[in-house]
């Protein structure tokens, strides 16, 4: 099954997200912030990234043009979870290479739906 | 499927009552350009609404965006942070965390005060000075139906005519996952075109040459295409015509995927199999669709779940003196089983390790309990802030030793009589401005917080460089309370310690020293419910000086063992003076049973322990008794022992839980050969001594009366 990588600096997101996941049979790995996220994601394989977009130190645009210039990310799906809905960020997301976005309030059932559209 | 999220709410409360805490200390340190904080602030918000809105805390959600906008001009430089900006925002934090707790019990909450900060905010907000849209981004509603089964119940067809760019793969987005999205809304009829392909030599094999034309039966509404292709949007050219509307009435027709296969021409598979991403496996209907009805997170989280964060490093530590333990025992087990007396070095070594060990964990253990007191002083920067504002004087609040590590539950307990005491420290310490500029002081007034280890204990120091207490006011007022004498004398600690007199508060407003005792009673009674105690240093002109003392932990406490007759019994080391030997010169016999013993320039009376549990003891004459000094409540009491055992921590077990509160007795504990101790609870042992001295005056006058009137 997919292999996740979580990247959220709230606990409690975080949380969340990786229980859906995982309640649905996805693998996760999780990461506290766009750097710890761009570490693991070095030390990994992954089918799919779902990132916040606030975070400490770095940031979740950031974390998806980083992970973008690694080979094995290239056209790695890459989500990002934000309450953020307002076009300016979408645009921004889509210009680090994001390949969408998922809106909080997070919704898990909303979740598993939509990331079909990007990972079997 | 749905999937039950309301086992995060715990975690999420704490984690929203965090960010608010670090929301509040942030905006009392906000400086103007201070980025970095501005984002930290929003980023807390944001993590709030964005938890609150999965819990359906829809008001929670509708509140904390509107603090969120504003937080958001503010970050992106569209807006000066104004002193006033910080006051509403300050306000705000306070409604979120109202909003937050009501949302925990499901309790009614200050409507009125919500109403008006909300009030307050939009016109903040209505007044930025940009005109810059971002207002108008809608709360996110429950509006997550993916696919609205219920919504319409007329069968469309929908054709979709999509051409990709050709870098679309590179956000990492796939036809193919996009189709089969389609797949689940209805029948679907995929037709691809082939005519962009470029010769097979100048393929690049990462880019898209392909677009469809689809074909889609459906009663999914347009919007729910359009939500499918939600994220290439802008990344390709997309039409969706609706053409033929059936009544669901009509018989369903099979699925034509064979023809959507079919038409894939063998000419395009080639090339398709040098596509990435592309494959040919047919559209697959994966899930079921359950999003009509978004879960709400509404668990009873009503008790309030107490729990530690515990760092990793606490935790391995502890791992790793178990693993020691472990060790050290089957080292001892193996000793024992086969043990001759040559080996008893051995065995002493081992059981000194055993010591150790046990030591170490014990306290290990205690230190998981253990957070920094700054859990404790972070509401005061917010406090003192308000309070200056309202009071007009200007104050600093310093804060010193954050990091000293405190009991938990001392923590939770302390943190409302420090308050108490902060506020009158702003309230009546600090004086206004003139007063103090008169004085020769600094305009502005200081108050620290300070904490330190001292010994077993935490000692908090709270002081301000105020007016100080008048200690001829204080006596004053004492007197006409009818608390001491006119004509006695007392000491300055004994003085200030009137203040903590029950009932000395609700005295007239005097000037300097008004407000001081203030609920100072109950301040004084939860910190020794604590096994606390308070002491007052202060200086007229200077300022004064609370301290606190407290031990580190509710759970063990460092007692000195004694015995009276049979018994053996804790006195908790905090309540000790000294315990000496006594001089039977210094004995006062004054009316019928009460025993002074001079102390210095004291006279502390002396309470028989065997008297006043009614035990059997050997030792029942005064003369050459040990005498252990303890002080409670600015009271001191020479406690007559039998014996003086060891000084050691002994583990709390409350009575009350396992019998029942006894006067006197604070609880138990169990020694090291098994038995049970009791631990004395000193102004108890106080109160019953009272008592009994009471009671044996009334009897014996009851008796003189009964005398006198025999012979009539």
């Amino acid at each position: 099954m997919a292999n996740v990588l979580v990247v959220d600096d709230s606990n409690s997101i975080r949380d969340m997200v990786s229980f859906t996941l995982k309640s649905a049979g996805y693998q996760t790995v999780e990461a506290k912030d766009g750097q710890e996220g761009l570490s693991k994601a070095q030390s990994g394989s992954f089918d799919l990234v779902i990132s916040d977009v606030n975070m400490p130190i770095m940031d979740g645009i950031t974390l998806c043009s980083e992970l973008r210039k690694l080979s094995n990310f290239k056209f790695t799906p890459i989500l990002m979870l934000t309450t953020e809905s307002s076009t300016d960020m979408k645009m921004r997301g889509k210009a680090a290479g994001a390949t969408g976005w998922l809106v909080k309030p997070f919704n898990p059932d909303k979740l598993l739906a939509t990331i079909k559209r990007v990972v079997r | 499927m749905t999937v039950d999220l309301s086992q995060f709410i715990p975690s999420f409360l704490e984690e929203s009552f965090e960010g608010l805490e670090l929301m509040e200390s942030s905006l009392l340190n906000l400086e103007a350009g201070d980025n970095e904080t501005i984002h930290s602030i929003f980023r807390a918000a944001h993590s709030i609404k964005g938890g609150a809105g999965t819990f359906g805390f829809d008001v929670v959600t509708e509140f904390t965006h509107l603090v969120e906008t504003l937080l958001d001009e503010m970050r992106d430089g569209r807006r000066e942070v104004s002193p006033k900006d910080i006051e509403i925002l300050l306000t705000s934090v306070d409604c979120m965390r109202i909003l937050i707790e009501a949302a925990r019990d499901e309790a009614d909450y200050d409507k009125e005060k919500i109403a008006q900060t909300t009030a307050q905010l939009s016109e903040t907000l209505a007044n930025k000075d940009t005109s810059d849209n971002v207002n108008t981004e809608q709360v996110p509603q429950n509006s997550n139906n993916l696919i609205d089964k219920s919504g319409s119940n007329n069968l469309s067809i929908y054709k979709i005519h999509f051409v990709p760019e050709h870098n679309l793969a590179k956000t990492g987005n796939d036809p193919l996952f996009l189709f089969n999205a389609l797949a689940d809304l209805g029948e679907l009829t995929i037709v691809a075109n082939t005519s962009e392909l470029p010769a097979l030599t100048d393929i690049d094999p990462q880019e898209l040459y392909l677009s469809w034309d689809i074909s889609l039966k459906t009663s999914a509404s347009v919007e729910d295409i359009h939500e499918v292709f939600e994220w290439v949007e802008d990344e390709c050219l997309l039409e969706i015509t609706q053409t033929t509307i059936q009544s669901q009435a009509e018989p369903e027709q099979t699925p034509d995927l064979e023809q959507t296969q079919a038409s894939t021409t063998a000419e395009n598979k080639e090339i398709i199999a040098v596509q990435p991403a592309i494959t040919q496996e047919p559209p697959a209907v994966v899930a079921e669709e359950t999003a009509t009805n978004k879960p709400k997170g509404k668990a009873k989280a009503k008790a309030e779940v107490s729990s530690i964060r515990v760092g990793v490093d606490k935790v391995d530590n502890l791992i790793n003196l178990v693993g020691e333990l472990v060790i050290t025992q089957s080292m001892l087990s193996e000793l024992g089983s086969d043990f001759q007396m040559d080996k008893i070095e051995r065995l002493t070594n081992g059981l000194e390790q055993l010591l150790q060990n046990t030591k170490e964990l014990q306290e290990s253990v205690m230190r998981i309990r253990m957070l920094p007191i700054s859990f404790a002083f972070n509401r005061f920067p917010r406090l003192v802030h308000d309070l200056a504002n309202k009071t007009g004087k200007e104050i600093e609040l310093i804060i010193k030793g954050e990091q000293t590590e405190l009991d938990k539950t001392v923590m939770e307990q302390i943190g409302d009589p420090l308050v108490h005491l902060v506020r009158n420290a702003v309230d009546h310490g600090i004086e206004q401005a003139e007063v103090r500029v008169a004085n020769g002081k600094p305009e502005k007034g200081t108050i620290s917080l300070d904490a330190y280890h001292q010994g077993g204990n935490i000692v908090i120091k709270i002081s301000d460089d105020g007016g100080g207490i008048n200690r001829e006011k204080v006596f004053a007022k004492a007197v006409e309370k009818g608390i001491v004498e006119p004509n006695s004398t007392l000491t300055d600690a004994q003085v200030f310690d009137l203040l903590f007199e029950p009932g000395f508060s609700t005295a007239d407003q005097v000037t300097d020293i008004s407000g001081r005792g203030v609920g100072m009673d109950v301040v004084k009674r939860n910190i020794q419910s604590l096994g606390g105690r308070i002491q007052v240093e202060s200086t007229v002109g200077k300022g004064s000086c609370f301290k606190v003392n407290l031990p580190l932990t509710l759970a063990i406490l460092d007692g000195q063992l004694v015995k009276v007759g049979t018994e053996t019994y804790i006195i908790p080391l905090i309540s000790i003076v000294e315990s000496l030997q006594v001089d039977n010169d210094l004995i006062n016999k004054v009316s019928g049973d009460m025993t002074l013993y001079r102390l210095r320039d004291e006279n502390v009376p002396i309470l028989p322990v065997y008297q006043l549990f009614g035990l059997k003891s050997e030792f029942t004459k005064i003369d050459n008794a040990l005498l252990v000094v303890v002080e409670a409540d600015g009271q001191k009491v020479g406690l007559m022992v039998d014996h003086l055992l060891a000084q050691q921590q002994v583990v709390i077990k409350s009575l009350k839980d396992n019998y029942q509160q006894v006067i006197g007795i604070s609880g138990a504990t169990i020694l090291g050969d098994g038995s049970v101790a009791m631990i004395l609870d000193i102004p108890g042992m106080i109160q019953i001594a009272l008592t009994y001295a009471q009671h044996k005056q009334q009897h014996r006058s009851a008796a003189s009366h009964y005398e006198i009137g025999a012979p009539c």
